[in-house]
């Protein structure tokens, strides 16, 4: 849902940043702002998957330029997990096992960071136990994987649920979901994609970053953004994912061919 | 931004307890020869069997070598740099803590064992060694009215010459190997603890080492024994200051249950470890035996192993009696230069006999962490039992971790499992846990504290907490 009066959430600065020595982003601006769903979309290499890492504040990635205000506040200055205590989620496009971790002790752990970072009580354990059998619904999961270990021995499909079921306890302002669709029968698919729409609201964004129109089928954005080489090529509304899924990415080659050649012409 | 620098930052956790108390000590000269072996004797006033236990395990020790077939590395040992006894100077042990030096218990308060009245713990006795001595032993005389004797192994020699004639080297005889051998010759002080026949020890018990000096070796001797029906729940824990050359550590720790007897011991060991560089931290060289003596009986380690540069030790079960049982609960972490070869033996001679073994070694840094164990089961062991479990957790890519299991079964019908494995703390788990809020020290603790959730479950309730923070303070920095 557009609004240009919603409060701005999320504006990326000509965002650049490395992975060891090798540039990855080249210059990303973005903004987003409360009600609003945005999609990412690129080839393999583009630079998407690194745009959300950097957001969330992995520690690989170095950010050589460009500024990340998150609620008009720099982002960038911010541990991973101050990030995430201020409302920012990112889903990950493979989830890492914790062997060991107990998943409903770790979910309660999150969501009680969150809590603290909004200025709310602490849940205990009884009341924490009620909430996460209600979120659980969001995406219709069993809840035997409470009892189990962080992602350890999920499915592909039941590590994205888990994922999104992290987001439906942490009530993030901004979710960044990195290739969520990926690896998921259409069954899954529909699931998790329920479980965002669920989740999406006047007072939230949600960023995807996806490769396929078929997550884009299920939600609809407001804004689609091609990216090649580290940069956003082109921004518009949700015709742009049907563009690019009738036409494929060659023409994005084409163009991405005649801005490299502008900068060196001007010098 | 959570770079690696941040990280980085983290590293250097200095090691808390690393403080010398400024004391004035009487110390004799440096070096081992049978004259000094007399002269720690003729010091503590020992009877006449005393001596000569010291003077043939020292006879004894002149004869052996070095056991070097551990996955350590360390320069020579100079026997002779080595004080033999160190005492502060006071009057005579009191039974009121008021003739106590108060820089002795300000030491351990610092330490965070108060040892006066109105401080100490509510429910733990706690026996206090300070180098070569035992400064106090807290709670005698409620333990005294259960018939419960805990002193120091000198008291004790003096008041109860009888029960140490009857029972030390019994389990670890004075030749039983090196440094055996070596403590057996100079012991100074440890603990002693008798529980007599059907009495359930009223409160935990507990002695607290301390090394003080610099050039000083510490060689404690501790012995426990639990009669028919008798039951002890024991800890022990200790620290020292840090120093840059290293310092010998050799104890001698004896258990013997008899029939429905039952001895859980547990272990926090934070020796000073070194620094990142490995220069200093203590040698630690340890034998620590159980023997279920008697039918039906039950001996537990439990250890957290965190400090020192090296540790070498095997606390071990021989099973004697029928249907007793033998357990070892072990986490062993490593970090930076330091290097532990720890594991355990169980012993199985009588019929039905069971042991478990579960070692969990955390490494890190450059260290190196080996655990080691064999499990045996003798002619008589029929219906004999054994279950291992050793995991291993690396953390970074510079750290070793190997483990050494010994089967010796002359019971072909006998039930030994064995299971391993290993895992590693990865950067992007620990970013995983971060991005949903949870900081960088509290996410490493929470992967090491699941890792070790089965060890911290034996531990006295009052230091399975503790144990999860020293762990968390020990890797703060180790991963990146």
């Amino acid at each position: 849902m557009i609004r240009p009066d919603a409060p701005l959430l999320l504006e990326i600065r000509d965002l650049t940043a490395r992975v060891e020595d090798q540039p990855i982003l080249k210059g990303v601006s973005l903004t987003i702002r409360a009600g609003e769903i945005h999609a990412v979309m690129g080839r393999n290499g583009s630079g998407k998957s690194t745009l959300s890492k950097v957001l969330a504040g992995h520690p690989a990635y170095t950010v050589t330029g460009g500024t990340v205000l998150y609620k008009g506040d720099d982002l960038l200055s911010l541990e991973p997990e101050l990030r995430a205590r201020a409302g920012l989620f990112l889903g990950f496009q493979y989830p890492v096992e914790i062997p060991g971790v107990s998943n409903l002790e770790f979910l309660r752990v999150a969501t009680n960071a969150r809590r603290a970072g909004k200025g709310e009580e602490e849940l205990d354990t009884f009341a924490f136990e009620d909430l996460v059998r209600e979120r659980l619904q969001v995406v219709q999961m069993d809840p035997a994987f409470l009892e189990r270990s962080v992602n350890e021995g999920f499915s592909g499909g039941e590590k994205k649920r888990n994922e999104i079921l992290q987001m439906a306890l942490l009530e993030p302002l901004v979710a960044v979901l990195d290739e969520t669709d990926s690896g998921l029968d259409i069954d899954a698919l529909r699931i998790v994609a329920g479980g965002v729409n669920h989740l999406a609201g006047p007072d939230n964004a949600t960023l995807l970053i996806t490769h396929y129109q078929r997550l884009l089928d299920v939600i609809t954005p407001d804004y689609v953004h091609v990216m090649a080489a580290g940069r956003i090529l082109r921004t518009g509304g949700k015709e742009l994912a049907l563009e690019l899924e009738e036409r494929g990415y060659d023409w994005v080659d084409a163009e991405l061919a005649a801005l490299d050649r502008t900068p060196a012409e001007v010098g | 931004m959570a770079s690696s620098a941040t990280v980085g930052d983290l590293v250097s956790q200095p090691y808390k307890y690393g403080f010398v108390t400024d004391i004035e000590t009487e110390k004799i000269a440096k070096g081992l020869s049978e004259d000094v072996v007399r002269l720690i004797s003729a010091k503590k006033n020992e009877p006449a069997f005393l001596l000569d236990f010291r003077l043939r395990s020292f006879r004894q020790w002149l004869q052996m070598e070095e056991p070097d077939w551990a996955s350590l590395g360390h320069p020579p040992i100079d026997y002779q740099e080595i004080i033999y006894y160190a005492a502060p100077k006071q009057q005579e042990k009191k039974a009121s803590l008021d003739e106590v030096d108060p820089k002795l218990l300000e030491t351990f308060e610092k330490l965070g064992i108060p040892l006066s009245e109105q401080k100490r713990l509510s429910n733990v006795a706690v026996d206090a060694v300070f180098d070569s001595v035992s400064i106090a032993t807290t709670y005698r005389e409620k333990l005294a009215e259960h018939g419960v004797i805990f002193c120091s192994i000198s008291e004790a020699v003096k008041d109860h010459a009888d029960l140490i004639e009857k029972y030390l080297g019994t389990v670890v005889p004075g030749n039983d190997n090196y440094f055996a051998a070596l403590n057996s010759a100079v012991f100074s002080d440890g603990s002693f603890v008798f529980i007599p026949k059907g009495v359930e020890c009223p409160m935990e018990l507990s002695t607290y080492f301390r090394i003080n000096s610099g050039d000083t070796g510490q060689f404690e001797r501790t012995l426990i024994v639990a009669e028919e029906g008798a039951s002890v729940s024991y800890l022990e824990g200790c620290t020292a200051p840090m120093f840059d050359t290293n310092q010998l550590h050799a104890a001698v720790v004896e258990l013997v249950a008899l029939d429905d007897a039952s001895i859980k011991y547990s272990t926090v060991q934070n020796w000073y470890a070194g620094d990142e560089n490995g220069k200093g931290g203590i040698y630690n060289f340890v034998t620590k035996r159980g023997q279920c003596r008697g039918d039906r009986s039950h001996i537990s380690w439990t250890q957290v192993e965190t400090g020192s540069a090296i540790t070498w030790k095997y606390p071990s079960c021989v099973l004697q009696g029928a249907d007793s049982v033998g357990e070892f609960y072990s986490v062993a972490l490593t970090n930076n230069r330091q290097q532990a070869d720890t594991g355990t033996k169980m012993i199985h001679v009588g019929p039905r006999t069971r042991s478990t073994i579960v070692s969990k070694g955390i490494s890190a840094g450059h260290s190196s962490n080996s655990y080691r164990g064999l499990v045996q089961l003798g002619p008589k062991a029929v219906g004999a039992r054994n279950y291992s479990q050793c995991d291993s957790m690396l953390i970074g890519d510079q750290a070793a971790a190997n483990t050494y299991p010994y089967i010796r079964s002359q019971q072909p019908e006998a039930r030994i499992e064995h299971e391993a494995s290993t895992c590693r703390i990865s950067a992007d788990q620990l970013f995983y846990l971060q991005s949903r809020g949870i900081a960088f020290e509290e996410a490493v603790s929470m992967m090491v504290s699941g890792f070790c959730r089965d060890v911290f479950n034996q531990l006295p309730m009052e230091f399975a907490a503790e144990a999860d923070k020293l762990l968390a303070l020990k890797l703060e920095g180790s991963v990146g």
